[in-house]
């Protein structure tokens, strides 16, 4: 791993109220580059809330910093790249996955002109997520599977600070599942990213993140995936728990599926 | 302006004859392409009911101008139009009540209280003009304010497409690229509400909504990719526009609606093309 290590993002107390009542209180969250942190909590715990408060979606109290190597703090805008769990598509939609690029890259409207340099950035990008062959092909056509791919490669350009993931994997198959947290496992080193990644499916979560938080309102626990999975407080939260072998039970499939990664990807289109 | 007339009269058409075509169509010209281009936003953005309401909103503005005794409603149709639209932008945000379900409540009350105030003594048939719309009556002092509206809404529109673009996919997205969606829907529905109730009185209240829908969703079937999209609903929009015209002034009929068939027209035919 590449990561420096030494820069950070971190949330001092912050907080989120919606109509009145208080969401979120006291999140304190420490995330390093090149660190890909899993949020996992029951429904309802604020996980959503919490990202859409990061991107200003939402307003929050305390605040969210991002630290420099060598201690250096800024309070600028953080860079973030954010990947939703679905859009509002309808079928006539007419959008390209290159309407998407030009979109976030020009001022102009988008459909003035395509220039050449934002068509070769976006080709780059979708060929490191595997998606290159999409460029000119209209969003509401393409797979689930293809779409999260692509929207990932919109939320690395330009390469962020801090990567959110909302439950990217929810509509997908096991298989799309785990080539998508592949990508987001690659993105990590190559860029040094900082992610934070919504999953519902907490062994898969466990098996791809290096650090795991427990949401309910506020942090009720956090550490190393396999610590946070098998703490009681779990149980208290999801009415289940863990065995050590669940957790470790899904690994060797990663690994399996690791080596036959270029068979996996032909065979998507 | 001398020019275009000079330009119309020597085509060898009967309505290329009169001073009022040249008007109109040329304030068709302006009007139809900007609709078309704030359509195709209304459309991305779940807004073609919004618009609809901000269309009938028309008649309280036009009751409020009688009551104030105002000779040209057009401030107070403008006007009100506004008031609601941010209106209603606040209800979405802070009411429980489903977005459409409270769209059907203020339309309904807009609509009757108009009504109610226009025909107190009877007297509603003096305003069926804001109904089907009259643009062949427009003067080239109108068509000069038409023309610095319309200049003003296309800058914004300019400025505000790929933004509303995102907002339109998913708001969070759009937040993390710097586009605050809150404010830029507001802005948008003034936009609409401005554009709407300024064309009102020359396209008439019934069939202003079909001309900002009509060209976007028949380019929607058609169009690869978003630049399709656009220049396509534009393209429906002066082809409707200028052949609407052209017909109602040899049918005698009101030219709003006219156009309005032929969008219907050209939407019915884009169902039966198959998207290459």
């Amino acid at each position: 791993m590449r990561s420096c290590g030494e820069c950070c993002t971190r949330l001092v107390d912050f907080g989120v109220t919606l109509r009145g009542s208080r969401v979120l209180e006291q999140i304190r969250l420490h995330m390093h580059c090149g660190e890909l942190t899993a949020l996992i909590g029951p429904n309802g715990a604020g996980k959503t809330t919490l990202l859409r408060a990061m991107v200003g979606e939402l307003p929050h109290t305390g605040s969210l910093r991002f630290i420099h190597h060598g201690n250096i703090e800024t309070t600028k805008p953080l860079r973030i790249g954010y990947v939703p769990q679905k859009l509002e598509l309808d079928r006539t939609s007419p959008t390209t996955v290159m309407d998407l690029f030009a979109g976030a890259l020009t001022r102009w409207p988008l459909w003035v002109g395509t220039r050449k340099a934002v068509a070769c950035e976006a080709q780059a990008k979708l060929e490191l997520v595997g998606a290159e062959a999409l460029l000119d092909r209209r969003i509401s056509e393409i797979s689930v599977g293809q779409l999260q791919r692509v929207l990932l490669a919109l939320a690395l350009t330009p390469v962020p600070e801090l990567l959110l993931l909302d439950e990217p994997v929810a509509a997908l198959d096991q298989g799309g599942m785990e080539r998508f947290y592949q990508t987001v496992s690659k993105m990590r080193t190559e860029y040094d990213l900082s992610i934070l990644l919504v999953s519902h499916d907490l062994t898969a979560a466990a098996q791809f993140s290096d650090r795991m938080i427990l949401l309910n309102r506020t942090v009720l626990c956090e550490g190393a995936p396999k610590e946070v999975l098998l703490n009681p407080l779990i149980r208290q939260t999801f009415g289940f728990g863990f065995t050590e072998q669940e957790i470790d039970g899904r690994r060797p499939l990663f690994k399996q599926l690791e080596h036959e990664q270029c068979v996996l990807q032909t065979g998507e289109t | 302006m001398s020019l275009w007339h000079t330009l119309l009269l020597n085509l060898p058409f009967e309505w290329a004859q009169y001073d009022f075509m040249h008007n109109a169509l040329l304030s068709v010209l302006l009007v139809s392409p900007l609709l078309a281009l704030l359509g195709c936003l209304v459309i991305n953005n779940q807004m073609a009911f919004f618009s609809e309401a901000m269309g009938h909103s028309a008649l309280t503005g036009l009751a409020l101008g009688a009551l104030l005794g105002i000779a040209d409603p057009t401030a107070t149709i403008v006007g009100f139009a506004v008031v609601l639209a941010v209106a209603m932008v606040l209800m979405r945000r802070y009411s429980a009540v489903p977005p459409d379900t409270s769209i059907a409540l203020v339309m309904a009350f807009v609509v009757a209280l108009g009504v109610v105030l226009l025909s107190r003594g009877g007297g509603f048939a003096r305003y069926s003009r804001y109904l089907i719309g009259d643009i062949l009556t427009i003067t080239p002092g109108e068509l000069g304010v038409l023309a610095v509206v319309s200049g003003g809404v296309a800058v914004l529109w300019v400025f505000l497409f790929n933004a509303l673009f995102f907002v339109s996919l998913n708001r969070s997205l759009a937040a993390s690229r710097g586009f605050p969606a809150g404010i830029l829907e507001a802005v948008f529905s003034v936009l609409v509400a401005v554009v709407v109730s300024v064309s009102i009185p020359w396209v008439g209240l019934l069939v202003i909504n079909s001309m900002l829908i009509l060209p976007a969703a028949t380019a929607r079937n058609l169009a690869r990719n978003t630049r399709g999209y656009v220049l396509g609903a534009v393209a429906v929009s002066l082809l409707s526009g200028v052949i609407g015209l052209v017909c109602s002034y040899y049918w005698n009929t009101a030219t709003g609606a006219t156009i309005v068939l032929w969008a219907c027209g050209f939407f019915a035919l884009s169902l039966t093309v198959r998207r290459r």
